[in-house]
C-alpha cells in the first residue's frame, strides 16, 4: 500500500515521564494487581472474624510497639522519599544518590521491627485461622518491603555506575519512589487489621 | 509538525523503501539459532509460540475427554479406573481453562493488539517472554505429574476440604495449585502489557472511539486478569500452606471455612469466564463486518456491553454455591445479578444480526463459525438464564445438565470464534490461507458433532445423571443416551482433527495470501504478511474507525522513528496524540532464566517452606540481569 507522510515525529522527546511513560503506567497496573490482593486478604480477614465467636481466636490482641514504631517510620520515610522523585525529576544526580542511600536505610529499617512483631502478635500461624491470616498479612506486606528495597538497592548502585545520569534513569527512580508511597500507603489499613480491629 | 526528513543519525524519513527496510529489519530482527530464539522478544514470535502451544493442549484435552466418552459410553464400563478418571477429569477441566483457553486468547491479543494498534512491539516485551516460558513451565508440571500418575485428582475447582491436608494426602492437590501459580503469574504479565499497549502505544489518532472493537475487548479482558487473579494465586497459595505447613485457612475446626475456599475460587472462577468470553466477543465484532462488507452496527452500545459485562461479572460468583446453604437474600442477589449479564449479552447479540441484516455476507469459513457461535451461544445463554434460578439450579447442580451448560458457553461462546480467528488471521500469521474445502467441512462436522454431543447432556441431567461419576449401573435409564453421546463425541472429535490437519498442511503449503486476503478495514492489514518484525515500516495515523476502508489506495503516515535503535511512539490515553519516541528493550536470554528461576522456586515451594527463602536469590540475580542496562543505544534515552 502506498504510503504518504503527513507527521514528523522526530522533534519528540526521546523518553516520555511522569504519567506520560508506559512504565509509570505498567507499574500502576503491578499496583493493581497488588492492591487487590490486599483489599482481598483485608476482606478474608473480616470474613473469618464474622465466623468466629471470639477475636482473636485464643489469644490476645497483638502488642502495639512493634508494629506502632514500623507505622510510624513508615510514614516518616514519606518524607525523603518525596524528596528523592522530585531529585529525580530536577535529574540531580549527586541528589538523587544521597537520596536513594537514605531510602535504602528507611527499606531496612522498618524489617527490625517487622522481627519483633511476628512474636507480638502471641500467636502461631498454625494455631488458628486467625493466627494464619495475620502471619499471611505481615509476611506478605514484609514481601512487599523487601521487594522494594531490593530494588532501591539496585537502582542506588546503578545511579553510583556510569548507566546513571540518563533520564530513563531518573524515570526509574521517580517510579520507585511512587512504588515506596504504595508500599506505605497500603500498610496502614493492613494495621488497622492487626492491631486495631480486634481492640473494638 | 513539519516533514524535515534525515534530522537525526538515522530515521525512517531519509532512505528509500528498500534501504529503511533494510535497517528495520536488522534494528529489530532476532539472532539465528537456538539461543537468538529464546532471547527473541518480538510479540509475533512469542504469540506463535503461546498458540501453538495452547493448541497442543486443547488437542491433549480433547484425547482426554474421549478418554472419558469411551469410558461412558456403557454402563460398568472397564476402560478406566475411579482413580485415573478422577485424575482425567481434573486434568481435562485444569488443562482447558489454564492451559487452553485462557493462554489462546491471551496469546491472540499479544500477537493481534500492537498489530491493531499500529505499534512495533507490545509493552514490556521481555516480561512478555518471561510469561511464555512460565506458562510452558506450568503446563508441564501438569502433564509430566500425569504421565507418572500423580496427576490432581480433585477437580478443575479443587474444592476443601477434599483438596485440603486431610483428604488429599500425596502432592496431588499441591500440583493442580501450583499449576495455577504459575498460569496465573503468566497470565498477569500478559494483562500489565495488554494495557499498557492499549493505552500508550496507539497509532496517532487512534482516539478511543476509534480502537478496533477486538482491542476493545482484550483491554477489558486484561482489567479483568487484573482484578480477579489475585484471588486465585492467594487461594492456590494458601491451600498449598494449609498442606504444608499447617495453617488453618480452610479447616473449620480451628476458625477456618472450607466455603472460603469456594469464594475465592469463585470470586475469580466467574470472572473467568469473561475473560475468556469477553475476547472471543471482540474477535466477533472484529471480524463479522468484513464479511459482511459493511462496519460493525453499533459500535458504541458493544463497548459498552463489553465493559458492563466486565464489571457485572465480579457480582455473579455467589451462583456458583447456590445449594452450599447461604442467605436468602444474598442469593436473590446473585439470582438478579446473573440474570441482569443477559442484557448486554443480547445488545451484542441484536448488533451482530443488525450487522449481518443490513450487510451483503460472504460465507466464507470464518463467518459459517461465527453464525454456528450466535445460534450456540444463544442456547448457552438460555440454560444460563435458567441456572441463575435457585430453585432450577438446586435441582440440576452437580448433573451433566450443568455439564452441557457450560460446553455451550465455553466451546459455543468462545473456541467457535476463536477457530473463525484462526481461520480469519491465519493468513496474517503465516502468509498463507487455510483451505475453504477442509475448512467446510470442519465446520459441519465440529458444529453438528458438538451439538449432537452436548444437547443430550441436558437430558441425561435433567434425568439425574452426575458429574464426575466414572461409570454407572445398567438398570439406570441413561446407557443408550450416553452411547449416542459417545459416538457423537467421535464426530466432533473429527472435525477437530481436519482443523489441525488443515493447519499443518496450510501452514507449508496454502495458497500465499498477500498483505489484504479479506479485504479488511483494520490496521494489521496494511503490513506484510506476516508482518516483518518492526510490524510497518512507518507509524500509520488514523482517523476513522475502519483506516483502511476508508483510504484504500494510501496509507497516512508518521515519520522521524529511529531505523538504528528499536523506536515505539508514545501516545496520550484518550486522544492518542503523539507524547515521545520511546525505545523498545532488545532481546535477551535473562527471562528466560528468570522463568527457570522462578519455576524452580515454585515446585520446590510444594515440598518445602524454605524453598521461598533460597529459591528467591536466584530469582532476585535473574532479575537484576534483566534489567541492568548492557549500554545499548535502546537502555538509554
Amino acid at each position: 500500500m502506498k504510503e504518504r507522510m503527513i507527521l514528523d515525529v522526530s522533534r519528540l522527546p526521546l523518553h516520555a515521564t511522569g504519567t506520560a511513560s508506559p512504565t509509570w503506567w505498567g507499574t500502576c497496573a503491578f499496583m493493581l494487581i497488588e492492591g487487590s490482593g490486599f483489599g482481598l486478604v483485608i476482606a478474608i480477614y473480616l470474613y473469618l472474624m464474622s465466623l468466629a465467636p471470639h477475636w482473636p481466636i485464643d489469644a490476645p490482641p497483638a502488642d502495639l510497639w512493634a508494629g506502632t514504631s514500623l507505622t510510624a517510620m513508615l510514614l516518616a520515610s514519606v518524607v525523603p522519599n518525596i524528596w528523592v522523585s522530585r531529585w529525580a525529576q530536577q535529574r540531580n544526580l549527586k541528589k538523587v544518590r544521597l537520596g536513594l542511600v537514605l531510602m535504602s536505610f528507611c527499606g531496612m529499617a522498618p524489617l527490625v521491627f517487622r522481627a519483633f512483631e511476628f512474636p507480638a502478635l502471641h500467636v502461631r500461624w498454625d494455631d488458628s485461622a486467625y493466627g494464619s491470616i495475620t502471619w499471611t498479612i505481615l509476611g506478605l506486606h514484609t514481601v512487599h518491603i523487601l521487594t522494594d528495597l531490593v530494588d532501591t538497592l539496585v537502582l542506588a548502585c546503578l545511579m553510583f555506575s556510569r548507566h546513571g545520569d540518563n533520564a530513563r534513569r531518573y524515570g526509574d527512580v521517580e517510579d520507585n519512589a511512587l512504588y515506596w508511597h504504595f508500599v506505605v500507603i497500603t500498610w496502614l489499613p493492613l494495621y488497622a487489621c492487626i492491631y486495631w480491629v480486634p481492640r473494638l | 509538525m513539519t516533514i524535515e526528513p534525515g534530522r537525526s543519525a538515522a530515521t525512517d524519513a531519509g532512505p528509500n523503501e528498500a534501504e529503511l527496510e533494510r535497517r528495520l529489519t536488522q534494528t529489530w530482527s532476532s539472532q539465528r539459532g537456538f539461543w537468538g530464539a529464546v532471547a527473541s522478544v518480538d510479540h509475533k514470535v512469542i504469540a506463535r509460540r503461546y498458540i501453538v502451544t495452547a493448541l497442543v493442549f486443547l488437542a491433549l484435552g480433547g484425547l482426554l475427554a474421549l478418554a472419558m466418552r469411551i469410558q461412558l459410553a456403557r454402563p460398568e464400563a472397564r476402560f478406566i479406573d475411579a482413580d485415573r478418571y478422577n485424575q482425567i477429569f481434573t486434568m481435562h477441566g485444569s488443562n482447558m481453562m489454564f492451559l487452553f483457553a485462557v493462554p489462546v486468547m491471551e496469546a491472540m491479543a499479544v500477537y493481534l493488539v500492537p498489530l491493531m494498534v499500529g505499534t512495533r512491539n507490545i509493552a514490556f516485551p521481555r516480561l512478555n517472554a518471561f510469561s511464555y516460558w512460565i506458562f510452558l513451565a506450568g503446563g508441564l508440571l501438569l502433564w509430566i505429574s500425569f504421565a507418572l500418575d500423580t496427576a490432581p485428582d480433585v477437580g478443575w475447582f479443587a474444592y476443601a476440604p477434599l483438596s485440603g491436608p486431610e483428604y488429599g494426602a500425596g502432592k496431588r492437590a499441591d500440583i493442580w495449585a501450583q499449576m495455577i501459580t504459575f498460569t496465573e503469574l503468566s497470565a498477569l504479565a500478559i494483562a500489565v502489557e495488554i494495557v499498557v499497549t492499549v493505552l500508550k502505544q496507539r497509532a496517532p489518532g487512534m482516539s478511543l472511539d476509534r480502537i478496533p472493537l477486538l482491542v476493545w475487548s482484550m483491554l477489558v479482558m486484561a482489567s479483568l486478569v487484573i482484578m480477579a487473579m489475585p484471588a486465585i494465586m492467594f487461594a492456590s497459595s494458601t491451600l498449598i500452606m494449609d498442606r504444608l505447613v499447617g495453617t488453618q485457612f480452610y479447616n473449620p475446626a480451628e476458625g477456618g471455612d472450607a466455603l472460603l475456599w469456594q469464594h475465592l475460587f469463585w470470586f475469580f472462577g466467574h470472572p473467568e469466564v469473561y475473560i475468556i468470553f469477553l475476547p472471543a466477543v471482540g474477535m466477533v465484532s472484529t471480524i463479522l463486518p468484513t464479511f459482511v462488507r459493511r462496519p460493525i452496527f453499533g459500535y458504541l452500545p458493544l463497548v459498552m456491553a463489553l465493559i458492563a459485562t466486565g464489571v457485572l461479572a465480579f457480582g455473579l460468583w455467589v451462583h456458583h454455591m447456590f445449594v452450599v446453604g447461604l442467605p436468602r437474600l444474598g442469593e436473590s442477589f446473585f439470582t438478579a445479578s446473573s440474570m441482569a449479564i443477559a442484557i448486554p449479552a443480547g445488545i451484542q447479540i441484536f448488533c451482530w444480526l443488525a450487522t449481518l441484516w443490513a450487510g451483503r455476507p460472504v460465507f466464507k469459513v470464518p463467518l459459517l463459525f461465527l453464525i454456528g457461535f450466535i445460534v450456540t451461544f444463544v442456547i448457552g445463554g438460555l440454560t444460563g438464564v435458567m441456572v441463575a434460578s435457585v430453585p432450577f439450579d438446586s435441582q440440576v447442580h452437580d448433573t451433566y445438565f450443568v455439564v452441557a451448560h457450560f460446553h455451550y458457553v465455553l466451546i459455543g461462546g468462545a473456541v467457535f470464534p476463536l477457530i473463525a480467528a484462526i481461520y480469519y488471521w491465519f493468513p496474517k500469521m503465516t502468509g498463507r490461507m487455510m483451505s475453504e474445502r477442509l475448512g467446510r467441512w470442519a465446520f459441519w462436522l465440529i458444529f453438528i458433532g458438538f451439538h449432537v454431543t452436548f444437547f443430550p447432556m441436558h437430558i441425561l441431567g435433567l434425568q439425574g445423571m452426575p458429574r464426575r461419576i466414572y461409570t454407572y449401573q445398567p438398570d439406570l435409564p441413561w446407557g443408550t443416551l450416553n452411547l449416542f453421546v459417545s459416538l457423537s463425541s467421535v464426530v466432533l472429535s473429527l472435525g477437530f482433527l481436519i482443523f489441525f490437519i488443515d493447519i499443518i498442511r496450510s501452514w507449508s503449503s496454502g495458497r500465499p495470501a498477500g498483505e489484504n486476503p479479506w479485504n479488511a478495514s483494520t490496521l494489521e492489514w496494511a503490513t506484510g504478511s506476516p508482518p516483518p518484525p518492526y510490524n510497518f515500516r512507518a507509524i500509520p495515523v488514523v482517523d476513522t474507525r475502519d483506516p483502511l476502508w476508508s483510504q484504500p489506495d494510501e496509507l497516512p503516515v508518521t515519520s522521524g522513528l529511529r531505523s538504528d535503535r528499536r523506536e515505539l511512539l508514545i501516545s496520550s490515553v484518550v486522544e492518542a496524540l503523539p507524547e515521545a519516541r520511546e525505545s523498545s528493550p532488545q532481546d535477551s536470554v535473562w527471562p528466560f532464566w528468570a522463568a527457570i528461576a522462578t519455576s524452580i522456586m515454585l515446585i520446590w515451594s510444594i515440598f518445602s517452606p524454605w524453598a521461598i527463602v533460597w529459591g528467591s536469590v536466584p530469582i532476585a540475580v535473574t532479575l537484576i540481569g534483566w534489567f541492568w542496562p548492557k549500554g545499548a543505544a535502546e537502555d538509554e534515552s
